[in-house]
């Protein structure tokens, strides 16, 4: 029967609208901004810095590496590194960058600079409502504005922010131990006789 | 009398379009369809020569979303082009990302471990899934269909966007495989996520088909319409469903068995007459039987890393050479052909590009045809301009 597919049709289309009353599967939208649907945990919208402690530049992570500005696709990162050196969670003195900016009407959101990054500096953020009437200056994050804390990054990727703070904790041990170990064998070798061998030299 | 009598006819199907205006016949009309026009599919030109409604002549211009991106990929890092990939073919940025992943891994003569294949092969239905959806929207909607079939396509694309961003962090621009593997590992709820997913598809598959295969308006609108013949189709290069759709048996899939593709049972659908319609029922069908891949990859997949071992993300430099590294794309042979100096940047890099190869018989398929169907057989090609311009 001619039309038999539309009036088909037309029911597949009507169990659809009267479903979306009863059903959460047929009606799958959301009244933004009103309600919000919460953000995965792999999310990545742009960059921003951690940084460890309540001083948001003095225990910024980077090092002023340079290596995601090298490794960055768009080139979108400009970093300045420091004259001075500072202490990182190791405490070994590290240059700090001067100046880290991030464009981020550039940026691309595709993650190379944190899967670069050897020292868990730069991380994704998951904020996107970032609209701006200022299109050069407010898109063009300075480092103040790029710091953010690692209470933050566990707040919004809080598996990998464990993941990382378990690696860096380790790091320092490791540091620490082997600091400890060459202090033993620096006030060892200043001991006299102590370092030689039982059953002497070979 | 009709221009398509006039003209000869070539015995391996090629319809040379004519030149000179039918005599007596009225005049030619020339209009310039796009490159702003909503059945484009993005910004596409089509210089149409009518007789009245009839297409007499049509000749595509492109490029104006050409973006340097093979010249860009020549002065960047191997691993810096990856993102851009994902901006080649929009809908498909997973497999995308496979194809250059594919090419960089014959180059550099990496080995993939089976569980980041099993992912890759998982990610890469679920694309064909979600871009075979769209695309019959798509086509629908420019039969007319405002919005309902679109609709019901993506809210399931939603479905599989969903999970591509609780994996990957984005919903298009994935970002996701590496050489020598894949970024991060899928977690046991993923995977149940992903089952539960795909379970409910094959309702929805069923929900498409009663909406559209048996409806008489899309029936009458695509039958014996745009029709490809199968030599010409294999002249011209096609690949992908639009080939299958003219009765060509070939499925990279199955030909190359490219990743582990020959572990999975699954069938290759193929048309009869190569029109519309059988473009959009070989769309179906793979769908079906890209459900059943992920299914059985799901069940399937092993534990173990994801990684290559000797992979590693900074200062990478392959050995000189080349390598051509292919998949079947949900549009068709996607490839990647990269040559290497041994330096850090691909010496050249140059993508083949399955859109872009489809839509070359255009003309041949509309010609004789109406402007409404011009439309339509444009939609069937199922191209995105992101990958025809590059």
């Amino acid at each position: 029967m001619l039309g038999e597919g539309i009036l088909k049709g037309m029911l597949e289309t009507a169990r659809n609208f009267f479903g979306s009353y009863v059903s959460k599967e047929r009606l799958t939208t959301v009244e933004y901004p009103e309600k919000r649907i919460p953000a995965f945990a792999n999310a990545r919208v742009f960059p921003f810095l951690v940084y460890d402690g309540s001083d948001s530049l003095g225990g910024m992570r980077c090092v002023a590496c340079q290596i995601c500005e090298k490794e960055c696709p768009p080139k979108c990162i400009y970093i300045e590194k420091s004259k001075d050196k500072k202490p990182d969670y190791v405490g070994k003195p590290q240059f700090y960058p001067a100046r880290f900016d991030i464009d981020i009407s550039v940026c691309m959101s595709c993650q190379i600079c944190v899967e670069v990054c050897p020292f868990e500096a730069i991380k994704m953020d998951t904020e996107f409502e970032l609209a701006t009437d200022d299109r050069f200056g407010g898109l063009l994050y300075d480092r103040e504005q790029l710091a953010k804390s690692n209470e933050y990054y566990h707040s919004i990727h809080p598996a990998e922010a464990n993941e990382v703070d378990a690696r860096l904790a380790e790091e320092k041990a490791k540091v620490e131990a082997r600091a400890k170990a060459a202090a033993q064998a620096a006030a060892a070798k200043t001991a006299p006789g102590s370092s030689e061998t039982p059953g002497g030299g070979s | 009398m009709s221009i398509a009598e006039t003209k000869p006819e070539r015995a391996d199907g090629w319809n040379r379009p004519p030149v000179t205006a039918p005599d007596g016949d009225g005049e030619l009309l020339e209009v310039s369809m796009g490159p702003h026009h909503p059945s484009t599919h993005g910004v596409f030109r089509m210089d149409v020569t009518l007789d009245g409604e009839r297409v007499v002549r049509l000749k595509p211009g492109f490029g104006y979303l050409h973006r340097n991106h093979e010249k860009i990929a020549e002065g960047a890092a191997y691993l810096a082009s990856m993102p851009y990939t994902d901006r080649l073919d929009y809908f498909c940025s997973l497999t995308n990302n496979w194809a250059y992943a594919l090419a960089v891994e014959k180059l550099a003569g990496q080995e993939v471990p089976e569980r980041a294949q099993y992912i890759r092969v998982l990610l890469a239905e679920l694309t064909r899934i979600q871009n075979h959806a769209s695309s019959i929207g798509f086509l629908a909607q420019e039969m007319g269909a405002s919005g309902t079939p679109l609709m019901y396509a993506f809210r399931e694309r939603e479905k599989i966007l969903d999970l591509f961003e609780s994996l990957t962090g984005s919903r298009m621009m994935c970002n996701y495989m590496r050489f020598g593997g894949c970024r991060v590992d899928v977690s046991s709820d993923w995977l149940d996520a992903t089952s539960k997913v795909v379970a409910a598809l094959p309702e929805f598959a069923d929900e498409f088909e009663a909406l559209l295969t048996s409806n008489e308006i899309l029936m009458a609108r695509c039958q014996g319409v745009g029709v490809l013949k199968p030599d010409l189709a294999v002249n011209a290069g096609v690949s992908g469903p639009m080939l299958r759709a003219s009765g060509v048996n070939y499925d990279i899939r199955k030909v190359d068995h490219y990743g582990i593709y020959d572990r999975f049972k699954f069938r290759v659908p193929l048309g009869d007459h190569g029109d519309i319609y059988d473009r959009y029922m070989v769309r179906v069908l793979e769908m079906r039987e890209s459900i059943a891949i992920v299914a059985q990859a799901v069940r399937d997949i092993p534990a173990g890393p994801i990684m290559d071992a000797k992979a590693k993300i900074r200062g990478f430099r392959p050995k000189p050479g080349e390598a051509y590294g292919r998949i079947e794309g949900p549009k068709g042979e996607l490839g990647f052909y990269l040559i290497s100096d041994g330096g850090p940047n691909p010496y050249r890099y140059r993508v083949r590009p399955p859109s872009l190869i489809n839509l070359t018989v255009l003309e041949d398929m509309c010609l004789g045809h109406n402007v409404a169907d011009a439309v339509l057989i444009l939609g069937s090609v199922d191209i995105v301009l992101g990958e025809v311009d590059r």
